[in-house]
């Protein structure tokens, strides 16, 4: 158990974390503001890497792979979106059946294989972990805390706009929404197409920072982005009331749960156990405020009415 | 305004739960009517008003407002033409989302939502007065989350929200029902001085005879899906709680044997 170890593996921890923090925006836009769980994004994060893959090794540029993974993402998105919406599924299970069919497409996308390598040597990537101890303009975390600076001033004043503001009411109170002539219907599908749309993107960055997109990638994707959100509030929750800045602390939450799982593999935990790890820490923190709440009114039955 | 053409509607139909909500509504509101809306548990009376608003289509009938069949419409698309405020101070605004932002949302009721910005400063200014005509202390909190409100507050406030735009027709559904005597009356006072100063056409659902009978110019009754009395004007005026029972009982062919009703 060397420190030094660890302290090489932190660059690559945060960079990972930007990365998943990115994909933890998109949960964020679906779990917290239309308060729909969406298990789409198992599958939408392997098709953005697919997307990207595919195209940088077929010579396309590695800024349009992102934005062509970002429309890959929307169309899951939408997917999910007309089960949910037009045919009655719960948005639980919709996610779950996009996410399956999209097991096969993207087996598709990658050319019937279950991988596909993008080398860093060949291609011009606009992220790489081979740069990211690297004191240069490539170094990932520098291009990586840029692009997630403009993603959240993009989402900030996307959400600001008086149809940002129609589908925060959405999530917030549908009955009040429809009330006020907002079409909550569509707002969903909309929603759950940005969702998609972002974390595809992150998968994008996520198969050409590791050099490769695999169809397996994206499993468990949902609990890391659920974790990101949770932790980032848990630790910051009370501290950051504005819209960017919760969304930054989603960010930060994917670099906490990163660095942690850093130390924890360089403590010594079996990689193939990383899951499982993971799966307890998000479902203890998921407890936390039902705790907290059982707790409160514990105290306040122990202390009695305040006449 | 409203043309309610014999709609009717059951819920869980062909199902042992099958139940006749509406089995034959047929009412004229003319322009400006004030109507307040009485009858027992399960008489059909909020069912009405939520198929006034689409929240589910009738199963016959057709619906009219402001001269507009709005029968097909959905939600969504009817609420340009309706204002409303529900009997949970909750379901009315969104908790989440401060003042101004709920009334922007209100604002911009049968508008088109594009990608300017939500919240302009002259509407900021504009709401500050309205909530000042509150007399509640919300216009210096126009940045408070409408969850930290009282249920009182935040009833007046959808009520404001309702009409902010000034809608064909205001559906009031027991709306001081869940609210303390002293509130329930500032909100029904507050909703008297926005009818008569807009002119507005309303619909008012209440458990309460004493204001059915004192507010508004039109009373009608439900029972059992069908609107059971109808009276107006100099008549309605003139009405006492004892008369009105009588009505009831001659119309609905039994008792009136709602506590809730006779003990308000």
């Amino acid at each position: 158990m060397e420190l030094i170890k660890l302290i090489n593996a932190l660059p690559g921890a945060v960079a990972q974390g930007l990365i998943w923090g990115i994909m933890a925006i998109g949960v964020y836009i679906t779990y917290r503001i239309l308060d729909v769980a969406d298990l789409t994004v198992d599958g939408s994060i392997a098709t953005g890497g697919a997307v990207a893959a595919v195209m940088i090794t077929s010579g396309w540029d590695a800024g349009v792979s992102l934005a062509a993974a970002f429309l890959a993402g929307m169309l899951a998105g939408l997917a999910t979106g007309v089960f949910h919406t037009r045919m009655g599924i719960p948005a639980i299970l919709s996610g779950i059946l996009t996410q399956l069919g999209l097991y096969s497409i993207n087996l598709r996308i990658l050319g019937n294989k279950a991988n596909m390598a993008i080398s860093v040597n060949k291609f011009h990537l606009i992220v790489s972990s081979r740069n990211a101890r690297q004191l240069s303009l490539e170094n990932p975390i520098l291009v990586l805390v840029i692009a997630t600076v403009l993603l959240i001033a993009v989402m900030y004043w996307f959400f600001g706009t008086e149809y940002g503001c129609s589908l925060r009411a959405t999530g917030a109170n549908p009955n009040m929404a429809r009330a006020q002539g907002i079409n909550t219907t569509s707002g969903i599908v909309v929603g759950l197409m940005l969702s998609n749309g972002i974390v595809a993107l992150s998968g994008a960055l996520l198969s050409q920072y590791q050099g490769f997109a695999d169809v397996g990638m994206g499993r468990g994707a949902i609990v890391i982005g659920l974790a990101a959100v949770i932790i980032g509030e848990v630790v910051l929750g009370k501290v950051f009331h504005n819209f960017a800045l919760k969304l930054m602390t989603v960010t930060i939450g994917a670099i906490l749960y990163y660095l942690v799982i850093q130390v924890v593999l360089w403590l010594g935990l079996n990689t193939n156990d990383l899951k499982l790890l993971t799966a307890l820490v998000v479902g203890v923190f998921l407890a936390i405020p039902y705790w907290r709440s059982k707790l409160g009114s514990r105290m306040a039955r122990k202390e009695g009415p305040h006449a | 305004m409203l043309k309610l053409n014999h709609i009717a509607k059951t819920f869980n139909p062909g199902s042992i739960t099958e139940k006749v909500a509406l089995a034959d509504v047929d009412i004229h509101l003319n322009d400006g009517d004030f109507v307040t809306v009485i009858g027992g548990n399960g008489a059909g009376k909020s069912t009405m008003l939520n198929a006034i608003a689409g929240v589910f289509p009738v199963d016959r009938g057709t619906i009219e407002i402001g001269g507009r069949n709005v029968t097909a419409l959905p939600e969504y698309k009817r609420a340009a033409l309706l204002g409303r405020v529900f009997q949970d101070p909750m379901t009315g605004t969104a908790a989440a989302m401060n003042i101004e932002e709920n009334m922007a949302l209100a604002m911009r009721r049968g508008q088109k939502r594009g990608l300017r910005w939500g919240i302009s400063s002259t509407e900021r200014q504009m709401y500050r007065e309205h909530l000042h005509m509150l007399g509640l202390g919300l216009e210096d909190r126009l940045g408070s989350k409408v969850g930290l409100l009282s249920g009182g507050q935040r009833q007046a406030l959808t009520l404001l929200m309702a009409t902010l735009r000034t809608p064909k027709l205001l559906l009031l559904d027991e709306h001081t029902a869940a609210l303390d005597p002293k509130t329930a009356a500032k909100v029904l006072e507050l909703t008297e001085k926005l009818v008569t100063d807009q002119h507005l056409t309303a619909l008012m659902v209440t458990h309460n005879m004493k204001d059915a009978i004192a507010i508004g110019n039109r009373l009608i009754m439900m029972h059992a899906g069908r609107i059971v009395v109808d009276v107006s004007g100099e008549r309605k005026k003139a009405l006492t709680m004892h008369q009105l029972m009588e009505l009831f009982e001659t119309a609905a062919g039994e008792e009136l044997s709602n506590d809730r009703m006779l003990l308000s």
